[in-house]
């Protein structure tokens, strides 16, 4: 008896403390504050296809790396608090397809957020083809000065040389010819495309050779000599903001795979406040009607089950931070689902408690042989409840992840504080079903 | 009081309302989701004053976007329905909307078909998973009992029992989206794996005392009909499966009443079947049980 009640305070106190470690970090912004979901934060969620079609299969692993690697850079240049990047397959389920995932809490602004990631500087050389010197753009588009121009398609020849080969970008103030100092951009290529642009160079002097951003020509420079060292300068029509950026997204990289926004998902902040408060609401009066709906059915039973309820609920706030558990909307509601399943084990023993004092049991015998047979169905319960979570967990799209993993982890908190708590308070009260005050408090509904 | 007795009663109510629910599918069917079928939604709020849906319409028919589905939603805002939307559309769309008055937009979803139909599939694929485990685990669970009835009839009747506890959810959720439009999303599914977990297990503390009770007749060879040690063992469990069902039944109406806008569907999912779950439990499984095990004595003798 002592050593139960021992015991039963140690619970307490550790509850207890427990408890003050999920208040303390609650509200703080801090490491052990909760993680919540796009959904109940406000924020961006963007579903990118990948093409892979064109790579050979054993790149492409390398190629999803890299793009993941790119995209992040990017997202990460734009400031957002916690960006999450990446990549999935769709399983043969989705005919193989790869994904990207972006998580951008806190932007609402999807249109800012889809152009800053799929700002691909496409950076291209062609050489020009004979005859076309003076032809090099469509004449439609000649008429606002200073435009980046529309190329003539038939004009150019590929020459094998983009933006892949780039080592570096770097800003730099050339004299453009007049007295002003213009913004150009220096690029250096790697070993490889020193290699190509000398080739290029060399075997075509004297020719203009297009240099085109995103399919735009920018300038077309004539080939004096052979450029061994892997250097190109771009200029043209750049003011130093535009030349700037361009030399960012060059440095940020280029996509090594395309790839094609599938699924889009904003949702405004004011949204997932009232969201987390209404959960926060339904939470607390579900978790009240329930104990009083224990304490009147059950009564002594019942308190303890509330006791150990409690117990139960912040233990899981306290996983949910350490783990960390991302908090969405289905995972409230599976955490406030679990609130109900994790009193069902009391509602068993408690059960189970009564027919052994009916069988004409001691009381502290009937509360031994309650829970020890109790414990079987709440075994078998349990496991099916796991079967379940378990498959929703694969089943899972994130939103469903979030319910089958608060879900899960309520249903294995539950078995122990449901059986071990329980049990130790019940015991470490040692009231006796005998007398008239214990006859009360234990046997609700039973005529003597 | 011998329950069994009147088993032909408690069949009428969970068959009538099976047959409701197949005849609510066929006739009406069930309307997907964007996020199993593909497809856009934009939720806005007027800010200043909500222009009527009907000028909604009239707005967004030249943006050649298909169906578009206007509701109202909450004091000032709109929800619209339709195909899925790449970026430059939704801005066209918000820009046609801000036409009509101050807007701002409050959330904006858009999946494109091929992840749609890969949740489909996999949630069709969820749900065989989880009937074939738990008819295992109960062949499992049950395997030491034979007599008088064999153990694969337990899982054949738990099936059965299951099989009404997801059709009336599913009933009504065909009833509600033809008359309110309602439509079953990827939480709807998640609610139905749940119910399957959560609901059998009533049914398996029903069984669980039957098996009992059959073991301690043997033990004290006490000779006792299999309907009266059946009726015997639900007048026993009858409490607490009322009760661990309105347990949760508590939470998930504080969840329904006062929860997420988000959650709301998913708790009245939960309710139906949990109450489907609890009265099949109690007065379709064991009963089904009385009646095969009374059949094939017929059959035999």
């Amino acid at each position: 008896m002592f050593r139960l009640r021992y015991a039963a305070v140690v619970i307490l106190i550790a509850a207890g403390l427990v408890g003050y470690f999920v208040y303390a970090t609650t509200g703080t912004g801090g490491r052990f504050d909760f993680k919540l979901g796009l959904d109940l934060s406000g924020g961006t969620h963007l579903v990118y296809s990948a093409d892979v079609s064109a790579l050979p299969a054993e790149q492409v692993a390398d190629s999803l790396a890299t793009l993941r690697e790119v995209i992040e850079r990017r997202v990460n240049a734009f400031g957002v608090g916690e960006p999450i990047v990446q990549t999935e397959q769709g399983g043969a389920l989705g005919g193989g397809e790869h994904r990207l995932i972006v998580e951008l809490p806190g932007i609402t602004d999807v249109d800012e957020a889809v152009k800053m990631i799929g700002a691909t500087p496409l950076l291209e050389f062609k050489l020009v083809k004979q005859g076309f010197e003076n032809n090099l753009e469509l004449a439609s588009t000649s008429t606002t000065p200073g435009a980046p121009l529309i190329p003539n398609p038939d004009a150019f020849e590929e020459t094998g040389l983009t933006g892949k080969y780039l080592s570096r970008a770097a800003l730099e103030f050339g004299n453009g010819g007049a007295l002003v100092t213009e913004p150009t951009v220096r690029v250096d290529f790697n070993a490889e495309g020193t290699q190509l642009f000398s080739d290029i160079t060399s075997n075509n002097v004297n020719r203009p050779l297009g240099i085109f951003l995103d399919g735009r020509l920018v300038s077309s420079p004539t080939i004096r000599e052979a450029i061994t060292d892997g250097t190109a300068i771009i200029s043209g029509n750049f003011n130093a903001e535009s030349a700037r950026e361009l030399v960012r997204n060059l440095n940020l990289g280029a996509l090594p795979v395309p790839i094609v926004l599938s699924s889009t998902q904003t949702i405004g902040a004011t949204l997932g406040d009232e969201a987390v408060r209404a959960g926060i609401l339904a939470g607390i009066v579900g978790f009240l009607a329930l104990c009083a709906f224990m304490i009147l059915w059950y009564r002594l039973p019942g308190v303890i089950a509330v006791v150990s309820l409690l117990i139960y609920i912040v233990l899981m706030l306290a996983l949910f931070k350490l783990i960390p558990v991302v908090l969405t909307a289905a995972g409230i509601a599976g955490f406030i689902l679990s609130v109900g399943l994790a009193v069902d084990a009391n509602v068993l023993i408690a059960e189970r408690l009564k027919e052994e004092l009916a069988a004409g049991k001691k009381t502290d015998a009937a509360i031994r042989e309650g829970f020890a047979r109790a414990w079987l169905a709440i075994r078998d319960s349990n496991i099916a409840h796991i079967i379940a979570g378990v498959i929703l967990f694969w089943f899972g799209t994130s939103l469903i992840k979030g319910f089958a993993l608060v879900f899960g982890l309520g249903v294995l908190v539950s078995m122990l504080s449901a059986i071990t708590i329980s049990r130790t308070f019940l015991l470490a009260l040692g009231i006796s079903a005998e007398s008239k005050f214990g006859h009360f408090l234990l046997r609700s509904g039973l005529r003597k | 009081m011998n329950i069994t007795k009147y088993e032909k009663y408690f069949f009428i109510l969970p068959l009538i309302l099976s047959l409701l629910a197949v005849a609510a599918i066929v006739l009406w069917g069930l309307k997907p989701g964007i996020d199993l079928s593909g497809g856009s939604l934009l939720q806005v709020t007027y800010t200043d004053a909500r222009p009527a849906a009907e000028a909604i319409h009239e707005a967004v028919e030249p943006l050649n976007l298909g169906e578009v589905r206007v509701q109202p939603t909450g004091e000032s805002g709109y929800i619209l329905r339709q195909r899925d939307l790449t970026n430059d559309e939704r801005n066209t769309l918000l820009s046609t909307l801000g036409t009509l008055g101050k807007v701002q937009e409050d959330q904006f979803n858009s999946v494109g078909p091929i992840i749609g139909q890969e949740l489909l599939r996999k949630a069709w694929i969820a749900i065989t998973l989880v009937v074939v485990l738990i008819i295992a685990f109960i062949a499992f669970a049950f395997r030491g009992v034979s007599k008088p009835v064999a153990s694969w009839k337990y899982g054949i009747v738990a099936i059965v029992t299951l099989l009404h506890d997801i059709l009336v959810p599913l009933g009504l959720f065909a009833a509600l989206g033809h008359f309110f439009g309602a439509e079953v999303d990827a939480l709807f599914i998640v609610a139905l794996l749940t119910i399957l977990g959560i609901s059998i297990n009533d049914t398996i503390v029903v069984f669980d005392r039957i098996r009992e009770n059959l073991r301690l007749n043997e033990e004290h060879h006490k000779r006792e009909s299999y309907d009266e040690v059946v009726g015997r063992s639900i007048v026993q469990t009858i409490a607490r499966s009322i009760n661990t069902s309105m347990t949760v039944i508590i939470v998930l109406a504080a969840l329904y009443f006062l929860g997420p806008a988000a959650t709301k569907n998913f708790a009245l999912t939960l309710i139906v079947g949990m109450v489907a779950g609890t009265y099949s439990s109690i007065f379709l499984a064991s009963p089904m049980l009385v009646v095969w095990e009374r059949f094939s004595n017929r059959k035999s003798g």
